[in-house]
């Protein structure tokens, strides 16, 4: 294959990632917006394989690799559990930012690639900077998975003067970057790259280690634009602009998710990486916020199950504790129950809801919960005084009426699902721990409000039982 | 002088309706117009002259002095090429048109300088019901449907249990709920009969269960409701999910009533051969959309046949066969007509041809609709309607904050702002067009211009797919896979010699982990998104 086909054929391949990512504005489109960008993945690995740059020689190890790399990640893809997603893209994240890294060093010992002056100097600082974003993706991403995973606890860690911390951090880097540049040798420059390699790599389990749970949306979407401008670096590293366009791509949508996120929670993207909720800067404002009072009322399954069953309008809103108790198949037997005698059911899915982006909208799917009952908030806040229950399931902080009410609430500003308009809320809960924000929840204790405790599958098989009873 | 209504008898073959009844010509008279009917006009819907004479009109002997006695003429059909040469040139003429479909008419009439107001334009709209007349004669059509079923079906509709067994209720589908769906199934209800239908349109679910009817859903989730109260054109899905619904409906019942219709178009075909031959023998079916081609495939437009054992019904003028009726609910809707013309509009001689011309307020809009040719101007095609009989859609099109989601934040940022973001720009491209090598240079163009797209396409993306874009967009970034590629086995200048195994082995285990990204990411994105579906 020439070079000129191998090119067109990344033009092709370009092309068909940005049909790929456009098929997504709709679910009817997005099937086909997957296998455009499945189509573009063929068409770009075949044109590199088969093309100049790759000899025949090679060939072994290239199939070797992605073999055993195909079969792991097609196993990965098949046994996921659906609440798992954020983990497995975590995952994922890590992946790239390691295979950004480790091309980084194989094109810097590689002498087939020789530059001179200034186009040495843009190379190796494409290099140096293509490595760090790499090992910062990559060990952040790390971090993330086992913050996802409760294998590292959810609360963030958080360092004495760790913005000072931070700083030296970047100074060093930058010093070890120019020791690199002027490196007579690659050997000589190898000792300053690995230095770099290893602060990039702390300061990614730096970075994520001092997010706390509810901020986890947020650093899976940052993660997922990191790796998309490691994918970028790459190709400025080696000239090729396939990679480039392709990282800029996948670099925007992590970068623009990140700022849904952020907004969806009245955040700054730099309050959100410095530190999370409830944590020194915010304690003192929680002080003098007003504190609730009153009475919860605690409601039986029993009672739960009459309400709805009374009820002609319910609308649920489900949060990252109906993912835990993988409580979505028995909330789609209930739906399914409801709507069966003409209940008007629908759900309301706050944008922060879970751990990713989206990710209630995945479970729900999985659970065959027809998509066009699931709303945004923006959708269905003004109907929550015509709805006559809301289910909240493991979710507190984006029904927290504090967030409107309470100009001192931690949560100020943030938008939220106006459950507490409705007629009646029940909200199910373990206990009545506060939410990651650590905030108070006044909603608990309002007259219309009732209280389920318990396990949320335990609690929604119950209702299933008292609604099937009747 | 007061205006000269003229009514000619109806020459179209098999009609057997008139455009006005002896009851209609005592009010319009009371209304100041004087009457002239072409004698026998009334015989086809049992009306003598004699009636119309007692009713104050004058009966003239033949269609030529009707016309050119006349200053409006009301027909039911469009004039033929006949009665277009009789009508007085800047005459007025009241009669179905179908502007659309009869270009060659409407040329003609404006030629004879005419003003034309087509009933089957009146618009649709709570306050012209009186006067559309395609309404009141769909409903008759309707009543006649069943009738005709009837006549064709060879058991009672209602059940019965008497003592020489138990007779069963007849099943009836009807297909499409406008005003003679809706009165085929009230008339269907009322015989006894069990009588389900369907609609495109959600917001005629309580009308058809108000009739006596049941509605059958189709088990997908699209509203048909076009503009003006008609039916829009569906999705392929909804159409798949129709015709299983229609299937399944076809094998229970005996009897399928089908109206459905989109203005413009041929009729839908919504009842296949295979669902014909499905149902029970001896069942009926009529198709009330037999003039625009038919709803079943097996229908012969005009006339009765029996397929696979099942009569099809497809005449094409149940009205008229209902003439009495027809003929007087069609005057009461012309009647009505004139009745908002006088409201409305004022009479004058127009100035070039000198006959009395009512002068038309086109500001209107039942007379903008109904007339399609004011003295020789076409003016078809009115502006499209404003309202719908549909529920608006308010709620969906509020303009919402853009808060997530959906489009960038439109908010715009002061000018002090933005020029200082573009002083910065303008510096830091200097710097860099300065410093680098024109091969930089084309990859940061690319690099930037990649960016853009990223920032347009993403932000189209639904926030109900954000994870299936992470997935996605993680199997793309893979695409750094390309990066190893190269590395693995390059084809080396002389003399150059590299530390093949090392390099080797990194780029191996770099695509290894691409692979798992590539591979992994893509099939689970597939897997999430088999699992969105509809209702």
């Amino acid at each position: 294959m020439s070079a000129n086909l191998a090119t067109v054929s990344y033009i092709g391949a370009t092309i068909l990632f940005i049909l790929s990512l456009g098929g997504l504005s709709h679910p009817e489109t997005s099937r086909r917006g997957n296998f455009y960008g499945m189509v573009g993945m063929a068409v770009a690995v075949i044109a590199t394989v088969f093309g100049p740059r790759v000899g025949a020689e090679g060939y072994a190890w290239i199939v070797l690799a992605l073999v055993v790399g195909g079969a792991v990640g097609l196993y990965a893809a098949k046994v996921v559990k659906m609440t798992e997603m954020p983990e497995l893209v975590a995952m994922m994240h890590s992946f790239v930012g390691l295979a950004a890294a480790l091309v980084g060093y194989a094109s810097y010992i590689d002498p087939s690639m020789h530059f001179e002056g200034a186009e040495k100097v843009i190379h190796e600082v494409e290099i140096y900077v293509g490595i760090l974003i790499g090992a910062v993706t990559f060990s952040g991403s790390l971090i993330a998975f086992g913050k996802l995973n409760g294998k590292i606890g959810g609360k963030p860690l958080l360092l004495p003067a760790r913005h000072w911390l931070n700083l030296a951090l970047l100074i060093i880097v930058i010093y070890f970057g120019r020791e690199f540049i002027n490196a007579p040798s690659v050997e000589a420059g190898m000792r300053p790259l690995i230095v770099m390699t290893v602060i990039a790599l702390l300061f990614g389990i730096h970075m994520v280690m001092a997010i706390g749970g509810a901020d986890m949306p947020v650093v899976v979407s940052m993660l997922n634009s990191y790796s998309g401008w490691a994918a970028s670096a790459t190709g400025f590293m080696l000239s090729n602009d396939l990679l480039i366009v392709t990282g800029a791509l996948v670099g925007s949508s992590g970068a623009i998710l990140s700022y849904i996120m952020c907004k969806a929670m009245n955040r700054q993207f730099i309050s959100v990486i410095a530190g999370g909720f409830g944590t020194t800067a915010a304690k003192p404002a929680a002080g003098d916020a007003a504190q609730p009072e009153g009475e919860v009322t605690p409601v039986s399954a029993a009672e739960t199950a009459e309400l709805l069953r009374e009820a002609k309008s319910v609308v649920i809103v489900p949060g990252y504790g109906m993912a835990v108790a993988q409580a979505q198949h028995t909330v789609n037997d209930i739906v399914q129950r409801l709507r069966a005698k003409g209940t008007n059911v629908r759900f309301a899915i706050h944008p922060v809801a879970g751990r990713m982006p989206g990710h209630m909208n995945v479970l729900l799917a999985e659970a065959k919960v027809p998509y066009d009952i699931v709303l945004e908030m923006d959708e269905i806040n003004e109907d929550f005084p015509d709805t006559d229950v809301v289910m909240v399931i493991g979710a507190n902080d984006i029904v927290n009426p504090a967030a409107e009410d309470d100009p001192n609430s931690p949560i100020a500003g943030m938008p939220v699902l106006q459950v507490w308009k409705a007629q009646t809320s029940i909200v199910m809960k373990r206990s009545m721990a506060s939410g990651y924000a650590g905030v108070d929840n006044p909603l608990f204790y309002k007259e219309n409000n009732r209280m389920l405790f318990g396990d949320a599958k335990k609690m929604l098989d119950e209702v299933l039982v008292g609604l099937e009873a009747a | 002088m007061p205006l000269i209504i003229g009514v000619p008898r109806e020459t179209f073959a098999g009609e057997t309706r008139v455009a006005t009844v002896p009851e209609v010509v005592q009010k319009l008279i009371k209304q100041g117009y004087q009457i002239v009917v072409e004698s026998g006009a009334g015989n086809l819907s049992n009306i003598s002259d004699d009636e119309y004479r007692a009713a104050g009109a004058e009966v003239l002997g033949s269609a030529a002095e009707v016309w050119s006695k006349a200053d409006i003429v009301f027909k039911l059909r469009g004039p033929d090429a006949t009665e277009v040469g009789l009508l007085k040139t800047g005459g007025t003429l009241v009669s179905y048109i179908w502007p659309a479909q009869n270009p060659e008419l409407m040329q003609q009439l404006a030629a004879k300088k005419a003003t034309v107001l087509a009933m089957d334009s009146v618009p649709r709209i709570s306050r012209a019901q009186k006067m559309d007349a395609l309404s009141s004669q769909a409903n008759i059509a309707g009543y006649r449907a069943v009738i005709e079923a009837a006549n064709a079906f060879g058991r009672f509709f209602t059940g019965q249990i008497t003592a020489a067994g138990k007779v069963p209720p007849a099943k009836v589908f009807v297909v499409g709920a406008g005003v003679a769906g809706l009165a085929a199934i009230g008339t269907a209800a009322n015989l006894g009969a069990v009588v389900r239908a369907n609609d495109t349109r959600k917001e005629v679910a309580d009308q058809i269960i108000s009739m006596g009817g049941e509605f059958v859903t189709v088990d997908y989730e699209e509203d048909g409701a076009g503009t003006g109260g008609y039916a829009k054109v569906m999705s392929e899905g909804f159409q798949k999910a129709q015709r299983d619904t229609y299937a399944q409906q076809a094998k229970e019942v005996d009897i399928i009533i089908t109206t459905a219709l989109i203005p413009g178009k041929p009729a839908p075909k919504l009842i296949t051969a295979d669902m014909v031959k499905s149902m029970k023998p001896g069942s009926v079916i009529v198709d009330l959309a037999a003039e625009q081609g038919g709803n079943c495939e097996l229908t012969v437009p005009g006339e009765v046949t029996v397929q696979h054992g099942v009569t099809i019904i497809g005449y094409k003028d149940l009205p008229t066969r209902l003439a009495k009726t027809a003929s007087t609910l069609y005057s009461t809707n012309l009647f009505r007509l004139s009745e908002d013309l006088i409201k409305t509009n004022s009479v004058e001689p127009a100035a070039d041809t000198g006959a009395a011309a009512i002068h038309m307020n086109m500001e209107d809009e039942v007379v903008r609709g109904t007339v399609v040719i004011d003295q020789g101007n076409v003016t078809w095609p009115p502006p499209a309607p404003k309202l719908s009989a549909a529920p608006a859609a308010a709620p969906k099109a509020a303009p919402a904050p853009a808060a997530h989601g959906h489009g960038p934040s439109t908010t715009v940022s002061s000018p002090a702002r933005v020029a200082t973001m573009f002083i910065i720009a303008a510096i830091l491209f200097g710097l860099i067009g300065y410093g680098a090598p024109t091969a930089f240079l084309g990859h940061l163009t690319v690099f930037v211009l990649g960016c853009f797209i990223g920032y347009m396409v993403v932000w189209n993306v639904t926030p109900a797919l954000h994870t299936p874009l992470m997935s996605v967009t993680n199997a793309i970034s893979s695409i750094i896979v390309i990066g190893a590629l190269v590395q693995v086995a390059p084809p080396l200048a002389d003399g150059i010699t590299r530390p093949e195994m090392l390099i080797k082995v990194l780029a191996a285990v770099a695509i290894a982990l691409t692979a798992i990204n590539m591979f992994g990411g893509f099939a689970v994105t597939r897997r999430m998104l088999e699992m969105f579906r509809k209702n």
